[in-house]
């Protein structure tokens, strides 16, 4: 069993938004923390890094997970997708236009979290009824409390999209 | 978060070098996370898990359902076999956390994870005593407020509870634990994993820092659940709010029914105890009264003699006793 110690680097290779990317990093370094401050995709936002929140809720190999309760070094030959890989400023996602059509937002800190979330929970099939899209969109808060328009907006997005489409 | 050293573990023996102290094994790390960022473990050395492929994976045998330790939450929630033969530990996975957490959380842990007692749970360093952060200083929560905390098996070294849901489940189902370890293999029934303060004493074991029976280099590699024909189950989750939150109280049932009327019952609650709470002393009793609240509520009560509630927490009597009747409602529904 290799063994590095601690404070030096250990080799990273993944695919994060489809661009393959090799980095050294420290063994504590969360994913979180990789992806914000390594990569600048500072759309996935640091809220209570301690996987209360789910604000830094990203895709690893489609499944959303809390980016701040994994090692980047887990990350070891996954595919990860932050809000910066999902539709484009010309082409929203169908979740994304779904939030703005449906005011699903106040403050937007939360939203890439919500968004990401919202697109594996259509993925998975649990957007079927507004008692389950509650259920299963549980783990993203909103502290401005837009539940009713982000539940809306997913039903909706589910409806358009159908349970296939994926990020 | 103190820097460690990281290795990636190839096979079951590779991981027997985890103490639980020095040196850590991590699977999913959704706890193991922030007990580093809390100072509750600084650990020099992790040793990643992942790739040992004996730890993977859901399998029945028509007489016993066997999953591997890596199993996620999500995994085992989802798994049509356990729905059908384990109904309450399905319930129980989807009831813990959130869905992000639950596809990484893993089975063999999730009932390693510490208690969520405030007084306990908190960045280093504490300016309140606890027995689990630095021996022999205390317990707040004993004097202090102790609503979520222990009806059973507590000492005044320590009041916390176990927040598991599964392992509630487990318990309920009388599954066995797989261990492996540097001396071998052995098994160890879920309901008898943990340590309550009470029998931690009473074992000239340390009541705050003994909480499991794993021995350092052991390694839970999975679970074997039997499969009982006809056998219902269910599992019951009080909280504050619907979702996304630790239990008040829970309740897992695993009941058979003949012609109408239970025939065998295992009730086990959690968030009780430092440990899944079986409820052995009135379980017989149950048989041969209808799955009806109205029915079993009064024996179910009985069980409760004996518990010892702190200040703030004497409302968990009635609430997991109810909880212990919907669970049973629910099972047989």
């Amino acid at each position: 069993m290799d063994q590095t110690p601690p404070g030096s680097r250990l080799q990273l290779t993944c695919r994060v938004n489809r661009q393959p990317v090799a980095a050294e990093v420290e063994a504590r370094t969360t994913l979180l923390d990789f992806l914000r401050d390594r990569l600048r995709l500072t759309g996935v936002k640091k809220g209570c890094n301690e996987g209360a929140c789910g604000t830094c809720t990203v895709l690893v190999d489609g499944k959303r997970m809390n980016a701040c309760l994994t090692l980047a070094i887990q990350c070891e030959g996954r595919e990860i997708t932050t809000i910066e890989g999902v539709g484009s400023a010309e082409a929203l996602h169908p979740v994304q236009q779904a939030f703005i059509a449906h005011d699903a937002l106040q403050c937007g800190y939360c939203t890439p979290g919500q968004i990401l979330s919202a697109i594996a929970c259509i993925a998975e099939g649990h957007a079927t009824d507004p008692d389950t899209v509650r259920e299963w969109m549980s783990g993203n808060i909103c502290r401005c409390s837009a539940y009713p328009q982000i539940t809306a907006a997913v039903l909706d997005a589910a409806r358009q999209s159908g349970p296939e489409r994926h990020a | 978060m103190r820097d460690f050293s990281y290795s990636r573990a190839r096979d079951l023996s590779d991981a027997y070098a985890a103490d639980g102290a020095g040196r850590m094994a991590i699977a999913g790390g959704t706890e193991l996370l922030n007990w580093f960022r809390l100072g509750i473990a600084a650990p020099a050395q992790v040793i990643d898990l992942a790739g040992v492929e004996d730890l993977r994976g859901i399998r029945s045998d028509g007489q016993q359902l066997s999953i591997g330790a890596l199993a996620t939450l999500a995994e085992v929630g989802e798994n049509p076999e356990v729905k059908a033969h384990a109904a309450v530990l399905a319930q129980a996975c989807v009831a813990a956390a959130s869905p992000q957490v639950r596809n990484r959380a893993t089975l063999g842990g999730n009932p390693l994870q510490k208690s969520r007692c405030a007084s306990s749970r908190a960045e280093e360093p504490l300016p309140w005593p606890c027995n689990k952060r630095r021996a022999g200083s205390g317990c707040a929560a004993l004097e202090g407020l102790n609503d979520r905390h222990a009806i059973f098996g507590w000492t005044d070294a320590c009041v916390a509870v176990q927040p598991s849901d599964p392992i509630v489940a487990l318990a309920a189902l009388d599954a066995q634990l797989a261990i492996a370890g540097p001396q071998g293999r052995r098994e160890l029934a879920a309901a008898a994993l943990h340590l309550t303060p009470e029998e931690a004493a009473s074992e000239g074991l340390d009541p705050a820092l003994a909480e499991t029976r794993l021995a350092p280099g052991e390694v839970i590699t999975g679970y074997r659940v039997p499969i009982r024909r006809g056998a219902r189950s269910a599992y019951v989750k009080v909280r504050e709010r619907a979702s996304y939150e630790y239990a008040l109280v829970s309740a897992a049932a695993a009941i058979e029914l003949e012609d109408g009327l239970i025939s065998r019952a295992a009730i086990a609650l959690g968030s009780v105890a430092l440990k899944p709470w079986r409820l052995t002393q009135v379980e017989a009793r149950l048989a041969g009264l209808p799955p009806t609240r109205e029915a079993v509520l009064p024996v179910l009560k009985d069980a409760f003699g004996d518990a010892r509630p702190l200040a703030h927490n004497r409302f968990k009597i009635a609430m997991a006793a109810g909880a212990a009747a919907r669970a049973i409602v629910e099972a047989a529904a």
